[in-house]
């Protein structure tokens, strides 16, 4: 039988030494001490392992004290008024919150004309001529390499016709053609489909910009008339800019997120 | 052309009862000769200005130019409906002319006292605010409150303003020095929806008034004892409104989709009005403006003695009744409103339908001729008074109509909504007449002072916009 069963049978069968809980008391009462002089003394990675595991156990033990004492605590009577105050005919129903009314429509106007912008994804990778367009052959030999086909997502707009076919340079295939865009306004964090009226700037360069081409970071402009807003002047906004966040090419769908 | 000729005419008043035998009138009269012509007809000492309708389309111009217009038989007698119309008339509000800080949250609601000498505003950082129309400046900011005061009701005498709040309590104030007549009074257990005062030509000085609360219960509070004097329980969810009628009734909606009458000495449902397909958000009275204003008019703001104030009242309150009972319209989120007649039958006058989202507000003008409806479709519809018929659409807000507000002589509309604008809307043409932007925010209250001088908003913006002409 190991050692603490026979002790653990005498007291069974004798009970507890006379002296036991005098003992037992006063080895805990000297256990502050030692454990103060272990603190004190212990020294290199021991006395660093104690001194954290003590700190936990002082913060567990402010705890409880505090709680125990709240009984007797005076505290001031806390107001719960809360935030976002509406009328009662509004109260009983959850709102979902639209975007505010444009503030800084000055700034944007200013902005607008310097052709400087404060945008999401200020710089891209650049991409290449090659990689966005594909050369097309034509010509009754197939010698001649002049066409030329765009790879990437474009936008063209209602009224677009082509040219006749023997006199275009760039094609546009009408499969990587979008007329929407899934907009997503950065304070509200909601997505919306809305249509996109026109490409504002393609960092790549001005000729894709005047070709429609939408690639990651490109500024597009799409219709907002949706969301309800007003200027402080009273009119409605109907159009506001949105910047391209994914490549639409891969994905097959245009992101972007609206420039407040 | 036919300006010679003459054509058999019929006046009549609103009610259809003609003013005597059918007359031969030459075709080349306009609404000013016929003004005259009924003025003499009636005997009227005060002559008042008419508006006539044929087939209820207005008559602009000469008899002659609407009978080619539309058609119309010499051969039959043609009746005319003379609408009599208030004789001072109010200028439309065009720009703001002072916009006052001083709430520090969102201001809930606001209201003219009915002699439109005080302003009053409720909002949600817990004060009730009192401005000065003058200066055009705060006057007194009363706290009381613990939590959003969400409705305000000045008493019709215009000596009292009760306030409720989002907790249940209600508080009385003094609007001259803006103390508070006691401590607030509890009872509701959740927060009041709407505050309806007794009519000032039954009581005088007004004692009591009726609020209506979330926990379903409409309450009948006395001023001066300070107390619940009744408790009219009876609906099983929210009340929405609570309306004190001039007969002596009370309206109570809620959004168990029910109305329930009762009657006031002994607290006892007389009727229940059923309908409704969902929560009934609102009602309106045909002569709430006038219970509203008590015996305050455009030409006397100044009183000698309760009794003639009651007087007075009576007075009013009896001309715009005429003989006809009273009416009321309900709206509510089943995107339709009623129009019922509840002293003499429960069930609806008329159903009008042609929202598309839920209606949020219905007012009917002063003269009780328009009930107009304001809705969360971002339109305003405007319906015939008596009969309920669809009148015209007003369209031009982009966010839903929270609030409605009519001008005293009943020739514009006022409308506030999400999208931080105003406009006033004209009656004659039916058209936009004003469109006031300038909030920042939401518009959640509007209201046009009683003599017709000023426009008072408010929203989430945490100002007060004082409109004028």
């Amino acid at each position: 039988m190991p050692q603490g069963d026979h002790i653990e049978l005498h007291r069974k069968r004798h009970g507890y030494r006379p002296d036991y809980f005098e003992r037992k008391r006063k080895k805990d009462a000297r256990e502050v001490h030692k454990r103060s002089a272990f603190a004190q003394k212990a020294l290199g990675i021991k006395g660093k392992m104690f001194a954290r595991k003590r700190y936990a156990e002082k913060a567990v033990m402010k705890k409880t004290l505090a709680m125990h004492s709240e009984k007797t605590k005076r505290r001031k009577v806390e107001d719960n008024v809360q935030e976002g105050a509406v009328p009662a005919y509004l109260l009983d129903r959850d709102e979902t919150t639209r975007a505010k009314v444009l503030s800084n429509t000055i700034k944007q106007k200013r902005k607008e004309k310097a052709g400087k912008w404060e945008v999401p994804l200020p710089k891209v990778r650049p991409i290449a001529e090659d990689e966005m367009f594909r050369v097309i052959r034509s010509g009754k030999r197939k010698t001649k390499q002049w066409k030329r086909m765009v790879t990437k997502a474009t936008f063209v707009g209602p009224g677009f016709t082509r040219k006749p076919p023997k006199y275009e340079r760039f094609i546009r295939p009408s499969g990587l053609r979008f007329t929407k865009a899934h907009v997503t306004h950065p304070e509200l964090k909601c997505t919306l489909n809305l249509e996109i009226i026109g490409v504002k700037k393609n960092p790549n360069g001005p000729m894709y910009t005047s070709l429609g081409v939408m690639t990651k970071g490109t500024v597009i402009e799409v219709n907002v008339s949706e969301l309800g807003l007003v200027t402080p002047a009273g009119k409605v906004v109907w159009g506001k800019y949105a910047q391209v966040t994914n490549n639409p090419e891969n994905d097959g769908c245009i992101n972007a997120v609206l420039l407040v | 052309m036919a300006s010679g000729n003459s054509v058999m005419c019929l006046l009549a008043d609103p009610e259809g009862k003609p003013f005597g035998n059918p007359l031969y009138l030459p075709q080349n009269v306009g609404p000013s000769e016929l003004n005259i012509l009924v003025n003499n007809l009636q005997n009227n000492d005060e002559k008042f200005p008419y508006a006539f309708y044929v087939n209820d389309k207005e008559l602009l111009g000469q008899l002659g130019a609407y009978l080619l217009e539309n058609n119309v038989s010499v051969e039959q007698v043609l009746k005319i409906v003379c609408q009599p119309q208030a004789v001072f008339r109010v200028r439309p509000v065009t720009r703001c002319s002072a916009t006052i800080t001083g709430h520090t949250e969102a201001v809930l609601s606001v209201s003219f006292s009915p002699d439109g000498q005080h302003l009053a505003s409720g909002s949600g950082d817990t004060t009730v605010r009192f401005w000065d129309l003058n200066t055009q400046t705060p006057l007194h900011t009363c706290k009381g409150h613990k939590n959003w005061v969400l409705c305000i009701s000045w008493s019709p005498d215009g000596k009292q303003l009760v306030s409720g709040d989002k907790d249940g309590h209600i508080s009385l104030w003094d609007p001259n020095d803006g103390k508070a007549n006691g401590s607030p009074m509890n009872g509701h257990k959740k927060w009041i929806t709407s505050l309806s005062w007794e009519p000032s030509h039954l009581q005088t000085p007004s004692r009591r008034f009726a609020s209506a609360s979330k926990d379903g219960d409409v309450r009948i509070w006395d001023s001066m004892l300070r107390k619940c004097v009744m408790c009219l329980t009876g609906h099983t969810l929210a009340v929405t409104c609570v309306k004190w009628s001039g007969e002596g009734l009370i309206y109570s909606s809620s959004q168990d989709c029910t109305i329930k009458v009762w009657e006031t000495s002994q607290g006892k449902l007389i009727r229940e009005l059923k309908g409704h397909g969902h929560w009934v958000n609102t009602l309106a009275l045909s002569t709430e403006y006038v219970l509203r204003t008590g015996p305050y008019d455009y030409r006397t703001y100044q009183f000698s003695s309760s009794d003639e104030m009651k007087e007075a009242a009576l007075t009013r309150y009896n001309a715009a009744k005429r003989d006809s009972p009273e009416r009321l319209v309900s709206g509510s989120d089943d995107f339709t409103m009623f129009l019922w007649e509840p002293s003499i039958n429960k069930h609806p006058k008329a159903r009008m339908t042609g929202h598309q989202q839920l209606v949020n507000h219905v007012y009917f003008s002063p003269d009780g001729r328009w009930i107009a409806s304001a809705s969360f479709d971002k339109s305003v519809k405007l319906w015939n008074g008596s009969t309920g018929e669809f009148v015209a659409t007003f369209r031009g807000h982009v966010g839903p109509v929270y609030q409605i507000s009519w001008s005293a002589d009943s020739r514009l509309l006022l409308s506030g909504s999400k999208d931080s604008t105003l406009k006033i809307w004209d009656m004659r043409t039916r058209k936009l007449r004003e469109d006031l932007p300038g909030h920042a925010d939401e518009v959640f209250s509007v209201d046009w002072s009683p003599d017709g001088k000023k426009v008072a908003s408010g929203g989430k913006d945490r100002v007060l916009k004082l409109w004028m002409a």
